[in-house]
């Protein structure tokens, strides 16, 4: 009896937890069983429907909409460039929330800009521009391969000679280690810059229906929450066997994830650009990215100055940084989305604000302070050593 | 992409081609003919191009108005109901008195909703003309369809003819001050779906008239043939032969020619931008 009645409790507790929600459930029906009764609709229905992705094959312009507003919008016309042309769509009318895809059948032509309006069944357009026409790529083997040969390039080859700093990292004083981890934060906070504004710019030009710049925001507290309760997840299990301070690989794993994610954004970029076709891929902007990404490369190794890690560790080390890059470029080129893109974006500067709260220990100086004058020194070459690498890239 | 069905909005652009209102007509004790007709403004959605819904401003359920039709020197009486949520007015082109002008602030007025007025002036002078609704923003009330075709016939008439009305109308439907769909007699390609049936050799005179806003200047062109011009049909002389005009807003000119072969003629604004956005057509002669 006694233990029963123990039981009973929690579950009770749980049931009253679900009244509120089973109210909520029941007044909903009824209002809508009513018709939402005493409310009436003021005015034309607000069509708001986004561009989220213009896709150019021979003889053909396709857009990939999204209904951003409250209403269902259809659409009745197709002008390109003020000509009415015919066109197939994939839903006659498209509903909150929903996407839907139009085929244009025109003999675009290459490098020219066209402007396309869609007419709705009320009259409102709406509006995509395209500049410089090209063709978008398709995701052949070749292409794929394409992708990989520049991740590669921008990615996992720049990351991989920056380790090579690891023997230099090992011999130097530690007073000169700690200035390296401080040019490390520095690094690290300009690509957390970098993330930010790229997503939220992102997330500017996309459809807004889920959400816009909050995804960035919200991509980066999840990732910074995700992480801080991953460390002291891992810290508890190794607790034993590491009896002081933070396991330098353990920091090196962290900081090549938050790059790794970071570098997914870049991928997105690239692949992209590529795919609009307003990316110039010249020698100039592989050697920029391999620049700006060999101090990455200096960042992973900086907190191993005291350890002796495997050839396999540090390579995996490596392409955890570096190799996302590919996969950003595949996804960004053949299943582009901006909302998407965005949160991946916030996703990577939540998880590079984590590694530099888990860096700022490592950089403190024997009275405990963090931000003295050598690591100050340190985080300003960072910044200024990112920007400048930063400046022979242009997307 | 389509077609726009006739029966959504009540008036048929190949009937509007050769519909002429002629109105009802009395003979006062001196002998004078007295015409009279009524005008109601009525907001109405019309299907402008297949799908595409516009919220118009009509007289008579109709867009454009009706073609009224007159003769030289006669005693005209237009009633003018307003049935519209707005206020508007008749303005005629034409030659008579300050106060059955049409003009906001004078006589009248401006006419309110659910009032109505009788405009009184004489047949003259001869010619194609237009009426349209004169109350401010002036480019509005026009635009949203309060506009139709004036004809004036002369004492003794024009040669016998197949007469056809020709509007060039536009529409902007997104509210940016340009026009999305450009059209003749209001429905975007109409004529290229069914075109004009025409008689080999009959002589064809065309009213074309340019109500169009937003754009300065308008055209007409047609294939495989050549025309005599009469501008604002004020002559029975035409001033050239020719196979294209440029019309500003509110010009108009009657176009007389015969077509010597059968077959499909296109005919459209030279304009192009106009004619791809749904101003082209075709006749279609038969023998």
């Amino acid at each position: 009896m006694h233990s029963d009645a123990a039981v009973d409790r929690p579950r009770a507790a749980w049931l009253s937890g679900l009244l509120p929600l089973a109210l909520l459930g029941a007044a909903i029906a009824v209002f809508l069983a009513l018709g939402a009764p005493g409310l009436e609709r003021r005015g034309i229905p607000v069509e708001e429907v986004a561009v989220a992705n213009t896709v150019l094959l021979p003889g053909e312009i396709r857009l990939e909409l999204r209904n951003d507003g409250p209403d269902s919008v259809a659409l009745a016309q197709a002008i390109v460039n003020d000509r009415f042309v015919p066109f197939t769509q994939s839903d006659a009318a498209i509903g909150r929330l929903e996407g839907a895809e139009v085929a244009i059948e025109y003999p675009w032509i290459e490098g020219e800009n066209y402007e396309i309006a869609l007419l709705t069944s009320t009259g409102g357009t709406v509006v995509a521009e395209i500049e410089a026409a090209t063709a978008t790529p398709q995701s052949d083997a070749g292409f794929l391969g394409l992708m990989a040969l520049i991740g590669v390039y921008v990615g996992v080859i720049p990351v991989a000679i920056g380790m090579f700093w690891l023997p230099f990292v090992r011999r130097i004083d530690t007073r000169w280690v700690q200035f390296l981890l401080a040019l490390t934060v520095g690094l690290l906070v300009f690509l957390g810059i970098d993330a930010m504004l790229e997503g939220v710019e992102l997330a500017g030009q996309g459809p807004q229906a889920f959400g816009g710049s909050a995804l960035v925001f919200l991509g980066a507290i999840v990732s910074y929450l995700a992480l801080a309760g991953i460390d002291v997840w891992v810290r508890k299990r190794t607790e034993t066997a590491r009896a002081a301070g933070r396991g330098g690989f353990a920091l090196a794993l962290l900081i090549a994830l938050g790059i790794g994610l970071h570098n997914l954004g870049e991928g997105l970029a690239i692949g992209s650009a590529y795919s609009l076709g307003a990316l110039a891929l010249g020698a100039t902007l592989i050697v920029g990215f391999a620049l700006h990404n060999t101090t990455e490369g200096l960042a992973i190794v900086a907190p191993m100055a005291d350890e002796r890690p495997s050839l396999v560790r540090l390579v995996g080390l490596g392409l955890l940084a570096g190799a996302p890059v590919i996969l950003g470029a595949w996804i960004g080129a053949t299943a582009y989305d901006a909302s998407l893109s965005a949160f991946l974006f916030g996703l990577g500067a939540g998880a590079i604000a984590q590694v530099v709260v888990q860096l700022a220990p490592s950089i403190r100086d024997r009275a405990g302070r963090v931000l003295h004058p050598l690591a100050v020194g340190g985080v300003i070459t960072g910044l200024a050593l990112m920007y400048v690498t930063g400046l022979a890239i242009s997307i | 992409v389509g077609t726009v069905d006739p029966s959504v909005n009540g008036f048929d652009p190949q009937e509007i081609l050769r519909d002429f209102d002629w109105g009802t007509t009395r003979r006062t004790a001196t002998g004078r003919t007295i015409r009279e007709w009524e005008l109601v403004a009525q907001d109405k959605e019309i299907e402008v191009a297949p799908g595409v819904k516009y919220a118009a401003w009509t007289y008579n359920g109709r867009v454009p108005g009706p073609t009224l039709r007159c003769r030289e020197g006669e005693d005209l009486r237009v009633r003018f109901v307003n049935g519209s949520a707005h206020p508007h007015t008749v303005h005629f082109h034409g030659i008579h008195t300050a106060g059955n002008d049409g003009t906001p602030g004078v006589g009248r007025g401006n006419i309110m909703p659910g009032e109505s007025f009788i405009y009184q002036f004489g047949a003259e002078p001869f010619g194609f003309h237009r009426y349209h609704c004169h109350t401010n923003p002036l480019a509005d009330h026009i635009a949203k369809g309060l506009y139709g075709a004036f004809i004036v016939d002369p004492r003794d008439g024009r040669p016998e003819a197949d007469e056809l009305v020709l509007v060039q109308n536009g529409f902007d439907t997104n509210f940016d001050r340009t026009n999305e769909i450009y059209a003749v007699n209001t429905v975007a390609f109409a004529y290229t779906e069914r075109p004009i049936q025409v008689k080999r050799g009959e002589l064809v005179r065309l009213y074309v008239l340019n109500i169009l806003e937003f754009d300065l200047v308008n055209s007409f062109h047609v294939h495989g043939n050549f025309f005599n011009r009469f501008p604002t049909g004020t002559s029975l002389q035409p001033v050239e032969l020719t196979d294209t005009i440029i019309q500003g807003q509110g010009q108009r000119d009657v176009l007389e020619l015969r077509f010597p072969f059968t077959g499909k003629y296109m005919f459209h604004a030279h304009v192009s931008e106009f004619a791809e956005l749904g101003w082209m057509g075709f006749f279609e002669v038969v023998d």
